[in-house]
């Protein structure tokens, strides 16, 4: 039994035929990239995982237990976070209270208590606050804490989005291209967290378009190509796949997949 | 701390001042009766800042739990043989169910549908008032008898000057706490992106549901100290006109400042007094000011000019 296991999964969008039956697995520690070109479906399976979108077929268990179908939040409280290719931050926020929130679940929430800001509620907001800051410090944001998220620049704030899904101490994590809009230092500093994350025992599911970074990280590959497997496995089959190469790879995509 | 506030002791402190400072200085019943008012519509201003300021939700027939909170008042001794006080209780409790029952199914969904929901419900709860003239006395409004408590009568202008002032402190202080707690937080985020809040765990409906509960909370209070200091209710306390100004104490003041609040119930309470001396302009007037507010001070009072004080500190 896998930790994630997303079976047969499809979804539609009026005529376009986002996903058509695709699954994977990923288990503890382990580092799943999903790659293919665009439109291939790659966002599309992270929101029906997620369960931003409602899947028309298929299933996703967690535990071996079936989630299909539940909310977000739900989700979020069996170990599920994930990051957003399109960030999605809060930007009346500064950074520190962006992750604060990523500590929702672990707080208690006793409105009672909040409205009378009694110790406890000080104490735990004390906590979180440290917590938080832990973890900025961890993605390379401690410096910036305290700024409103609005002025950071965008590869912070792809970190600052990391930062928040660590906050809920997931069990799965799921990056939607992280090293998106990164230069390459920045890019490596992100290599570098993944690493780390998954060797703390987190599952990782990783969308990029980066092919140094996902050949160099990855335990397995999952290409997608409108909307179905295309091919799945080592990082080594699947750059030297011909039917992944002509795909998506191509001639120059190879040479950096083995520059890797 | 939020870039742009005020810390929550400073903010507590500010208010408590100003409720030192004002009978000092305008002594009159007169004016003490203005400034009752103000402390009245500023509560319920309190709680419609969570709900905007904070949540980013809107509604629009806030004045309709305000009618629910000052009717009950009234009725509770009339009709049920209850003292002013447990009358009041209930009607916050109505006010609390109503809101609970109506925004339940409404805040499931996205998009602007409480605004939408609530401008219906205060016109319902303002035409149930006018039309049921046996039991509210209709358009013409009711009496209601004075407050006893301990036996002694609580009248005088002072009294309820100081009681409806701790009430608006008190208001305050529980806004200002929830601010600053894991709810507040929750409701703060949900108002920038409720995807990523709710991948994070927030339970975005069940959240919208409990800020739009105590903004009833807040404004049925309000309705029932305003019954109780004035005597007299009419259909006004729950109209549309009550409502859009509460958004605009809201709005002017800052929203999501919980000071902000207070000064936009204080501009609006105390502004159509002081322009009364414009006689049939008197509207166009205090719409101008909205207008000049809303142009020079776009965030709102309070956070504009700290603002404008940050900024010239630090040029
Ligand atoms: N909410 C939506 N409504 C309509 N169509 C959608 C929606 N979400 C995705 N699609 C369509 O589904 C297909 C897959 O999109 P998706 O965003 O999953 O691709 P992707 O693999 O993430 O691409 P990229 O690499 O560009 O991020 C595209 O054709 C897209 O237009
Ligand atoms: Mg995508």
């Amino acid at each position: 039994m896998s930790l994630l296991e997303a079976r047969g999964l499809s979804i539609a969008f009026g005529g376009v035929r986002a996903l058509e039956q695709v699954g994977f697995t990923v288990d503890r520690g382990e580092v799943l990239a999903i790659i293919g070109p665009n439109g291939a479906g790659k966002t599309t399976l992270f929101n029906v995982v997620t369960g931003l979108y409602r899947a028309h077929g298929g299933e996703v268990r967690l535990d071996g237990r079936d989630v299909t179908g539940l909310p977000p939040h739900a989700l979020a409280a069996r170990g599920l976070a994930r990051t957003f290719q399109n960030l999605e931050i809060f930007f009346r926020m500064s950074a520190l209270e962006n992750v604060m929130v990523g500590r929702h679940l672990k707080e208690r929430r006793r409105l009672g208590a909040e409205l009378l800001g009694l110790p406890s509620v000080l104490r735990e907001n004390r906590e979180s606050r440290a917590r938080s800051r832990d973890l900025l410090a961890f993605v390379g944001l401690e410096e910036r804490a305290d700024e409103p998220a609005t002025g950071l620049p965008y590869g912070a704030l792809k970190r600052l989005e990391i930062a928040r899904a660590l906050a809920c101490e997931p069990r799965i994590l799921m990056l939607d291209e992280p090293a998106a809009g990164c230069n390459p230092v920045e890019t490596e500093e992100i290599d570098r967290l993944i690493a780390a994350i998954a060797r703390q025992g987190v599952a990782v599911v990783l969308v990029e378009h980066d092919m140094r970074l996902v050949m160099r990280i990855s335990d397995r590959v999952l290409v997608l190509d409108q909307g179905r497997r295309l091919a799945e496995g080592t990082p080594s089959q699947v750059r030297s796949d011909p039917r992944v190469i002509d795909a998506y790879l191509g001639r120059h995509g190879v040479a950096a997949a083995h520059a890797a | 701390m939020r870039p742009g506030t005020f810390s929550k002791l400073a903010i507590l402190g500010t208010l408590l001042l100003v409720l030192a400072v004002v009978p000092l200085v305008l002594p009159s019943p007169f004016h003490l009766r203005v400034a009752t008012l103000v402390w009245i519509n500023a509560t319920a201003a309190l709680g419609l800042a969570l709900l905007i300021g904070l949540a980013g939700q809107v509604s629009l027939g806030h004045a309709g739990f305000m009618g629910i909170g000052a009717y009950a008042t009234a009725l509770g001794p009339k009709h049920l043989g209850l003292d002013p006080l447990s009358s009041m209780a209930l009607g916050i409790f109505a006010a609390a169910l109503l809101a609970l029952l109506v925004g339940r199914p409404i805040l499931r969904l996205k998009g602007h549908y409480l605004a939408v929901a609530t401008l219906g419900l205060g016109i319902l709860v303002h035409l149930v008032i006018v039309s049921e003239v046996p039991v509210t006395g209709g358009p013409d409004g009711i009496q209601l008898p004075h407050v006893e408590l301990l036996g002694r009568r609580v009248t005088g202008p002072e009294l309820w000057y100081w009681i409806t002032g701790t009430g608006v402190v008190l208001a305050a202080w529980l806004a200002l706490n929830l601010e600053d707690s894991s709810t507040g937080r929750a409701l703060r985020a949900l108002h920038d992106s409720e995807i990523a809040a709710s991948v994070v765990g927030v339970d975005v409906a069940r959240h919208k549901l409990v800020v739009f509960v105590i903004a009833a909370v807040y404004a049925a209070l309000a309705g029932g100290l305003f019954a109780l200091f004035n005597r007299f209710v009419t259909p006004d306390v729950a109209g549309f006109l009550r409502s859009i100004e509460l958004v605009t104490m809201v709005v002017i003041g800052g929203m999501g400042s919980i000071l902000g609040a207070v000064v936009g119930a204080a501009l609006l309470t105390v502004l159509p007094q002081a322009l009364t001396v414009f006689h049939e302009y008197e509207h166009a007037v205090l719409g101008l000011l909205i207008v000049l507010f809303m142009v020079f001070l776009r965030q709102g009072i309070v956070p504009g000019l700290a603002g404008r004080v940050v900024r010239r500190r630090s040029a």
